[in-house]
């Protein structure tokens, strides 16, 4: 029997690996970096066209329910893939027993900011 | 591990010191450089939104801040960082779909994302720069 298949069909069909995960790190990296062209493009362009505004005018547009919808997106995407990204970043530099404690702080830290950040922008949405 | 194998020094790979830096290997640690610098700003990004979201006087605070000189500079290097990071990850998307993976391909596409950011950087502050 060849080294090739000492893995049963189903694993080998799966393709999950030792770590049983399979792509699925590298999968959602692409899929929220294909969420951020538009929602982080749309964020640039909207803070071009806001320099200069006064507080009122500001929470006035922050208030459009699509402006919500749309920051709340933007949000989940960015710290999703922050999450992602800093963790390899991490992965791949950090040997020591810091290692542990970064990948944690990170993964925690962006679920912690991706909240409060939804919930400041729900706040102003709402009128809070 | 015994203690005489963590003493004798174990052999190296060459590591990115001993290599001539090359676009190739200078954009691909460019993108995780202004990775983790976007990381940085999407705090700040929080930080605009809760003070935003406490009131007028908070949120002056922040934006006089970033409306000061440092503040510009620093806005002005994270739009580029951003333009950078946004670019290099179209190409790398490009790369998923398995194109683009000729020599001749890498290096203009290389070319044309250090390009496309220094272009949309500038047009993103040609509002800001006019007004004065």
């Amino acid at each position: 029997m060849d080294r090739q298949r000492t893995r049963s069909p189903l694993a080998r069909a799966r393709g999950f690996g030792s770590a049983k995960h399979g792509a699925e790190h590298w999968w959602m990296q692409r899929v929220s970096a294909v969420a951020l062209v538009p929602l982080t493009l749309w964020f640039v362009a909207s803070i071009i066209a806001h320099t200069g505004s006064d507080y009122a005018t500001f929470i006035v547009w922050l208030r459009t329910p699509l402006i919500s919808i749309l920051m709340v997106l933007l949000l989940i995407a960015l710290f999703y893939h922050t999450a992602l990204g800093l963790q390899v970043v991490i992965e791949d530099y950090v040997h020591s027993g810091v290692k542990f404690a970064a990948l944690v702080a990170v993964r925690l830290g962006c679920f912690a900011l991706a909240t409060t950040g939804i919930v400041a922008a729900l706040r102003i949405g709402f009128g809070g | 591990m015994s203690n005489q194998a963590a003493e004798r020094p174990r052999p190296l790979s060459p590591n990115i010191q001993i290599y001539r830096p090359q676009l190739t290997s200078v954009l691909s640690i460019v993108n995780r450089v202004t990775g983790a610098l976007l990381s940085v700003c999407g705090i700040v990004l929080v930080v605009w939104l809760v003070a935003a979201a406490t009131g007028p006087h908070v949120y002056a605070l922040v934006q006089g801040t970033i409306a000061s000189w440092i503040g510009q500079i620093a806005l002005f290097g994270v739009t580029f960082a951003f333009f950078l990071h946004l670019c290099g990850g179209i190409r790398h998307l490009v790369w998923d779909t398995v194109h683009g993976f000729e020599l001749r391909s890498i290096y203009a596409s290389g070319w044309a994302i250090v390009a496309a950011s220094v272009v949309l950087t500038l047009a993103a502050w040609l509002p800001r720069l006019f007004a004065g």
